[in-house]
């Protein structure tokens, strides 16, 4: 893990893997908890975590240097959200393609597979789902769709997610869920935050 | 209540936005100089975190049904007040200054004439309802009320008391130039060695594509080191991101929570980009200077 300065309030923490991140995010989490560290916001990304709004970065960087975060939870003491999901995404031939196989297989593979949010972005409550090995990677949509449905499940790059909202893009469709993702007056809003695990099992 | 009877270009209601939401994907949003929302609400007697209306380029027409104080900061821009019943009499009013209005005073804020945007505080505030504890409008994920319409009716808060005896307010005037101080960005490896100096070296232009997610700019294009794409990782307001055409944009209030290019330079203060118009020159320069 490698510490960066970013303007005059911030940090990011270059980790080594997504496992590290997890690991980081959820020391950082606990150490602010306990006010060993003041940060307004701690955002995990792909392979980074960026600590914001940090008074004395400097300070900072160095007391961080100095932990160890324990390594990221195996999944037993954390909240599994199980996501009720219809597999009928009209993308699935294309992805059983990329995957070399036949779409119940894709589906069998996504039914079975233990998901968690590596960190969220592009929209509030849209949450990046690792899980799949790197060989599974899909491409984006060369054109994405101008309007994808709120609750459709999606595959692109190594990652799963579900879009929140309608919104435009360019996500390989899957299936879709009537779970609620996003709910302003919900604590925490987000039903998937970093460090969740996920299975999409089937919608009865 | 405020009876909005032109909601011009783009009027939103802004506060000092939502940060502490980033890891869920929810930009911090709120007003693009919030130094100056406060001042407007200072002037008034609210607290600052009230929420006012940020005004942007060709102005609005309001009316207040309510006896109130209201302020402005900012852009300057030509300011009359009808007093009731409608066309009776006409005051000019000032930028800068805190008005005393009577139940059924029209407000008329005109074109910026310099600058873009124009903060309007209201004594009581205006109290549409907070969304993970802000009243911001945020353009890019559209959390909070949208963007105000001709016949939109905004709720007012109960004063905490009578405005403060100010007759004048001294604030700096908009700049002809706008100098932004930058530091090395996280991911100036991504880059050629000659990529800062060259930021730091030429102008800039504002370009219209501009928006409260960000300030694009045109200019000398940025050179990369490194091909491909970087995994997504989290954003600061004033990340200076560099998109595969070289041409930088500088992040604002509405900025997404994550991205996916690499980020050159981080802006120190980029609350001078709030009164940028399209066509306005940026120069950048390091912290030394």
């Amino acid at each position: 893990m490698r510490i960066r300065p970013v303007g005059t309030h911030a940090l990011l923490l270059d980790c080594d893997d997504p496992e590290q991140v997890e690991a980081w995010r959820a020391e950082l989490w606990h150490r602010r908890a306990s006010g060993e560290l003041t940060a307004t916001e701690i955002v995990p990304g792909a392979v980074t975590v960026l600590l914001d709004g940090v008074p004395d970065p400097e300070a900072a960087a160095a007391r961080i240097a100095g932990w160890r975060p324990r390594a990221a939870d195996s999944g037993a003491a954390t909240e599994e959200v199980r996501v009720p999901t219809v597999y009928d995404g009209e993308d699935l031939p294309r992805v059983a393609a990329h995957w070399d196989t036949d779409v119940p297989a894709v589906v069998d593979r996504l039914r079975r597979t233990e998901f968690r949010v590596a960190f969220c972005g592009f929209a509030p409550g849209f949450a990046y789902l690792t899980g799949l090995p790197p060989e599974l990677a899909v491409p984006r949509l060369a054109t994405p769709r101008t309007r994808v449905p709120a609750g459709s499940v999606a595959l692109a790059g190594p990652y799963a997610g579900i879009y929140p909202a309608a919104s435009p893009g360019g996500w390989l469709l899957v299936g879709r869920t009537d779970l609620p993702l996003f709910d302003v007056r919900a604590d925490p809003p987000a039903r998937l935050t970093p460090g969740t695990r996920v299975r999409l099992v089937d919608a009865p | 209540m405020i009876e909005v009877l032109r909601a011009g270009a783009l009027t939103t209601v802004q506060d000092q936005g939502r940060p502490g939401w980033a890891h869920l994907g929810v930009p911090r949003s709120g007003a693009l100089d919030p130094a100056a929302l406060r001042l407007a609400n200072r002037l008034v007697g609210n607290d600052e975190h009230a929420a006012g209306l940020e005004i942007t380029m060709t102005g609005c027409v309001l009316r207040f049904t309510r006896a109130v104080a209201v302020a402005l900061t900012g852009a300057p821009a030509e300011v009359v007040v009808e007093w009731p019943p409608p066309g009776a009499r006409r005051r000019p009013g000032d930028v800068g200054r805190p008005l005393a209005l009577p139940a059924g005073a029209v407000l008329r804020v005109g074109p910026a004439r310099a600058g873009v945007r124009t903060w309007l505080a209201v004594s009581g505030g205006i109290t549409v309802e907070a969304v993970l504890g802000s009243r911001s409008t945020d353009t890019l994920s559209g959390l909070g009320p949208p963007p105000l319409r001709d016949g939109d009716r905004l709720p007012l808060g109960i004063p905490d008391g009578p405005p403060p005896p100010v007759d004048l307010t001294v604030t700096e005037p908009l700049p002809d130039e706008l100098r932004l101080t930058v530091r090395p960005g996280p991911r100036q490896g991504w880059f050629t060695p000659q990529a800062l100096s060259l930021l730091c070296g030429n102008a800039y232009t504002v370009s219209p594509d501009s928006n409260r997610v960000g300030a694009r700019l045109a200019g000398a294009a940025l050179p990369r080191a490194v091909a491909g794409e970087l995994p997504s990782e989290g954003l600061v307001l004033g990340a200076v991101q560099v998109p595969p055409d070289g041409q930088p944009l500088v992040f604002l209030a509405d900025h997404p929570t994550t991205g996916g290019y690499p980020v050159v330079g981080v802006v120190d203060d980029v609350t001078p980009l709030a009164q940028a118009r399209p066509g306005a020159t940026v120069t950048f320069h390091g912290p030394q200077r």
